[in-house]
C-alpha cells in the first residue's frame, strides 16, 4: 500500500511543492525528480506486484499497463520540456514556475487513475486530470488558448459529472441486489454483477461512455480535443494524447468489466464499435486537407482511440491488438507531438501550408518526423501495424468481414490524408533560412526514443509485456 | 421524514426553475447557493432518522457540502460576474421566456423519466428520482441556453447538484474521504472555471463566450 501511495504522493507532493518557488533550477529538479522517481516505483511495481488497500488502491493487470505508459511517456516528454522551456530559442521568459507544478500534479491524477479499483476514486481522479492540465493548455496567454481551456475545462467537466451520475446509477445497481450498503468498488460489483437490474447497469454504462468518452475523444464529444491539442505547449499535447486519453479509456473499460461480469456485454460492445468506427470515420474526415499539422495528430489521435474502442468492442484476439494499440499509439503519438514542437520553433507557424523541406531544415526531427508518420499510419515493421493488424485479423476470423474491411479502408484513407499534410511539408528545399545551430539533443532524444520503442514492439514483442497484454486482454473481454 | 425531504426537493425544483428564468446574473448565482444550501440539508433529512448511517458523517457531509456549494463557490463566481462588470445576460441563445417554458416541460418530462425507470431500491424520497432528472436537465438548459461564462458556470453546477442528488441513493456507503474528495473536485473546479473567467473578462472586455470562436476547422 506505501508503494501506491508514494506513487501518487511523490509527484503530488512535489508539485505542491514547486507551486511555492521560481527558480528555474528548483523547478526543472522538481520535474526530473518527479519523472525519475515515478519511472523508478512503477519499474519495481513490475518486479514486485504492491500490496493494496481493499479496491481504493489496488493495482492490478489493467492499471499495471496503463501506468507503465504514463510513467515512460512522463519521463520522456519531462526530459523534453526541460529543453524546451529553457532552449534559447524560447520565443518568451521561460515560466516554469507555470508548468512544472501542473504537469507534476497531472501526473499525480493519472497515476491514481490507474493504481485504484474503486469508481468513486476513479472519477475523482479522472476530473482531477481535467483540473491540473487546464492551465497546462492555458500556459500561453492568448486568446485562443484561452478559449481552447475554457472548452476544455467545460465540456469535459460536463461530460465528467455525466460519468459521476453513471458511477451512482451503478451503485443504485449494486444497492438493489446486496444486503450491505453499495459500496462501489470493482470486486463487489463483479460479483453482484450477473443479478444486477439490467437496465440501471445499461444506463450506467451509457453515461460513462459519454462521460469518460468525452475525456477520451470520441465523437461527438471530440469537440474539445483538436483546439486543446492545437493550443497546448507541444509536450503537453504529448502527454494529453499518450497518457491522458488512456486514463479516460481505462475509466470506460471499468464499466466495461462490470458488464462483462454481468454477462450482458453485447449491449456495450455494440455501443463502442458504433462509437469507434463513427470516431474513426468523422476524424478522417477531418484530418483530409487539415491545415494545421497539431490538428491533424490531435484529429488522429480521435481517430486511434476509435480503434481502441473497435478492438475492445470487436472482442476475442482484437481485444488483445487494442491493448497493444494503446501501448503503440501513446509512444507514436507523443513522439509525434514533440517533434511538431520542434518543427514550429523552427518555423514558427502550425500551418501545414507554409512549412517547405522540413527534412533539409531538421536534419535529425524532419526524417525522425517522417518515421513516425510512417507509424502511426500503420505501415510494417512499426508496432501499430501489428496491432492495427491483429484487430483485422479477429474481425476476419470471426467472420465480420465487412467491418474488417471497413475498417482497413477506413485506415488507408486516413493514412492518405495525412500523407497529403506531411508529405510536403518534409519534402523539397527549405522556404527557411539555414539554421544556424544543430538541433539540441534534449528535443530530439525524447523523440528518438519513442520512436525507436514503437519500431521495436513491431519486430520484437518482450515475453514480460506480452504476459501482461494477454493478462489485461483476458480481464477486458479477449481470449487471453 | 419522506416529507421533509420532499418538501426541500420541492423547493429545489423552484429554485432551478427560477435560475433558467433569471436573466440577473447575481440572481442566478444567489439562486444556485439557495439550491445547495436546500441540497446540503437533503442526507441529514433523507438519512438521520433512520439511524443506518453515522450521524457524524452525515453532518459532515452536510457542512462540507454547504460550506462549498453555499459558500465557497457562489461567493467566487459573484466575484468573477463583479470584476468582469456584467450584471445582466444581454440576448440569450434561448430566450428567457421560451428557457422558462421549456425549462417546465424538462419538469414534466422527468416526472415521467422517474415513472418509467423503476428505482432499484428502497424509496426514500417521492420525489427524488424526477427532482435528480429535472435538476440534470435544467443544468443542460441553462448550458446551450446562455452564452455568459457566469451562467454557463451556473449550469454545469446545477448539473452537478441533479448528480449529487442522485448520489443520495446511495448516501453513507461511500467513505467520507471519498465523498469529500468529490466535493473538493468540484471546489477546484470552479476555482479554475473562475480565473479562466477573469482572464476572459480581461482578454475579451466582457465574459460573453461567443468571443470563443476563433478555433474552428
Amino acid at each position: 500500500m506505501e508503494h501506491l501511495a508514494a506513487l501518487v504522493l511523490v509527484p503530488a507532493l512535489l508539485g505542491v511543492a514547486a507551486l511555492f518557488v521560481r527558480g528555474t533550477r528548483l523547478q526543472v529538479g522538481a520535474l526530473l525528480a518527479g519523472a525519475l522517481l515515478h519511472l523508478v516505483l512503477t519499474g519495481a511495481a513490475w518486479v514486485r506486484r504492491p500490496d493494496g488497500y481493499a479496491d481504493y488502491l489496488r493495482l492490478d493487470d489493467v492499471g499495471m499497463l496503463f501506468l507503465s505508459i504514463t510513467s515512460v511517456l512522463f519521463a520522456a516528454v519531462a526530459v523534453y520540456a526541460v529543453g524546451y522551456l529553457t532552449g534559447p530559442t524560447h520565443d518568451e521568459p521561460a515560466r516554469l514556475y507555470r508548468f512544472v507544478p501542473y504537469l507534476l500534479l497531472f501526473l499525480a491524477a493519472m497515476t491514481l487513475v490507474a493504481v485504484t479499483r474503486h469508481f468513486a476514486v476513479l472519477w475523482a481522479a479522472v476530473e482531477a486530470t481535467t483540473l491540473s492540465s487546464a492551465p497546462l493548455v492555458y500556459f500561453y496567454r492568448r486568446g485562443p488558448a484561452l478559449e481552447a481551456a475554457w472548452k476544455y475545462l467545460m465540456i469535459c467537466s460536463v461530460g465528467i459529472a455525466l460519468a459521476l451520475l453513471g458511477t451512482f446509477f451503478l451503485g443504485a445497481a449494486e444497492a438493489a441486489v446486496t444486503t450491505g450498503p453499495p459500496g462501489l468498488a470493482l470486486t463487489d460489483l463483479m460479483r453482484a454483477a450477473p443479478v444486477m437490474p439490467r437496465g440501471w447497469l445499461r444506463a450506467a454504462f451509457v453515461l460513462a461512455l459519454v462521460g469518460y468518452g468525452t475525456k477520451m475523444g470520441l465523437v461527438p464529444l471530440h469537440t474539445w480535443l483538436p483546439d486543446a491539442h492545437s493550443q497546448a505547449p507541444s509536450p503537453v499535447s504529448a502527454l494529453l494524447s499518450g497518457a491522458l486519453l488512456n486514463c479516460a479509456f481505462l475509466g470506460v473499460l471499468r464499466f466495461f468489466q462490470v458488464c462483462l461480469a454481468s454477462g450482458d456485454a453485447a449491449f456495450a460492445r455494440t455501443l463502442l464499435l458504433l462509437l469507434g468506427f463513427v470516431s474513426i470515420a468523422v476524424a478522417t474526415a477531418f484530418l483530409i486537407g487539415q491545415r494545421d499539422f497539431k490538428r491533424l495528430f490531435a484529429y488522429s489521435s480521435v481517430e486511434n482511440v476509435g480503434i481502441l474502442a473497435v478492438g475492445v468492442g470487436l472482442g476475442g484476439a482484437a481485444t488483445f491488438g487494442a491493448m497493444l494499440h494503446a501501448v503503440n499509439h501513446s509512444f507514436a503519438k507523443a513522439g509525434l507531438f514533440l517533434l511538431a514542437g520542434n518543427v514550429l520553433r523552427s518555423y514558427g507557424t502550425t500551418d501545414a501550408g507554409e512549412i517547405r523541406g522540413a527534412v533539409r531544415q531538421l536534419p535529425l526531427s524532419g526524417p525522425l518526423l517522417f518515421a513516425l508518420f510512417l507509424a502511426i499510419g500503420g505501415l510494417p515493421p512499426f508496432g501499430l501495424f501489428m496491432s492495427e493488424f491483429t484487430i483485422f485479423q479477429s474481425a476476419i476470423g470471426d467472420g465480420r468481414t465487412r467491418l474488417g474491411l471497413l475498417f482497413v479502408a477506413l485506415l488507408a484513407v486516413a493514412f492518405l490524408a495525412m500523407a497529403g499534410v506531411l508529405l510536403p511539408m518534409l519534402q523539397g528545399e527549405s522556404n527557411r533560412p539555414p539554421a544556424t545551430a544543430r538541433e539540441r539533443a534534449l528535443a530530439v532524444v525524447p523523440p528518438l526514443l519513442l520512436a525507436a520503442a514503437v519500431l521495436a514492439l513491431g519486430v520484437y514483442l518482450p515475453r514480460t509485456l506480452d504476459t501482461l497484454l494477454h493478462a489485461v486482454a483476458g480481464v477486458v473481454g479477449g481470449t487471453s | 421524514m419522506t416529507g421533509a425531504a420532499d418538501a426541500l426537493l420541492l423547493l429545489v425544483l423552484i429554485t432551478g426553475l427560477f435560475i433558467v428564468w433569471s436573466g440577473r446574473l447575481a440572481a442566478c448565482v444567489r439562486a444556485i447557493a439557495v439550491q445547495g444550501a436546500l441540497l446540503a440539508a437533503l442526507p441529514l433529512v433523507m438519512w438521520a432518522p433512520g439511524g443506518d448511517v453515522p450521524v457524524a458523517h452525515l453532518v459532515l457531509m452536510s457542512v462540507g457540502a454547504l460550506a462549498v456549494k453555499a459558500g465557497i463557490i457562489p461567493a467566487l463566481l459573484l466575484r468573477s460576474a463583479r470584476e468582469a462588470g456584467a450584471r445582466r445576460e444581454v440576448e440569450p441563445y434561448v430566450s428567457l421566456h421560451v428557457s422558462a417554458l421549456l425549462g417546465a416541460g424538462l419538469v414534466v418530462l422527468s416526472l415521467w423519466l422517474a415513472r418509467v425507470l423503476v428505482p432499484p431500491g428502497p424509496v426514500t424520497a417521492t420525489l427524488l428520482l424526477p427532482a435528480g432528472f429535472a435538476t440534470v436537465l435544467l443544468g443542460f438548459l441553462m448550458l446551450v441556453a446562455r452564452k455568459y461564462a457566469v451562467t454557463q458556470v451556473v449550469g454545469y453546477l446545477m448539473l452537478d447538484n441533479g448528480v449529487f442528488i442522485f448520489g443520495q441513493t446511495l448516501a453513507g456507503s461511500i467513505p467520507v474521504v471519498v465523498e469529500l474528495g468529490i466535493l473538493l473536485d468540484l471546489l477546484v473546479a470552479v476555482f479554475v472555471m473562475g480565473i479562466a473567467i477573469y482572464h476572459i473578462g480581461r482578454e475579451f472586455d466582457h465574459i460573453d463566450t461567443r468571443a470563443l470562436n476563433s478555433l474552428r476547422d
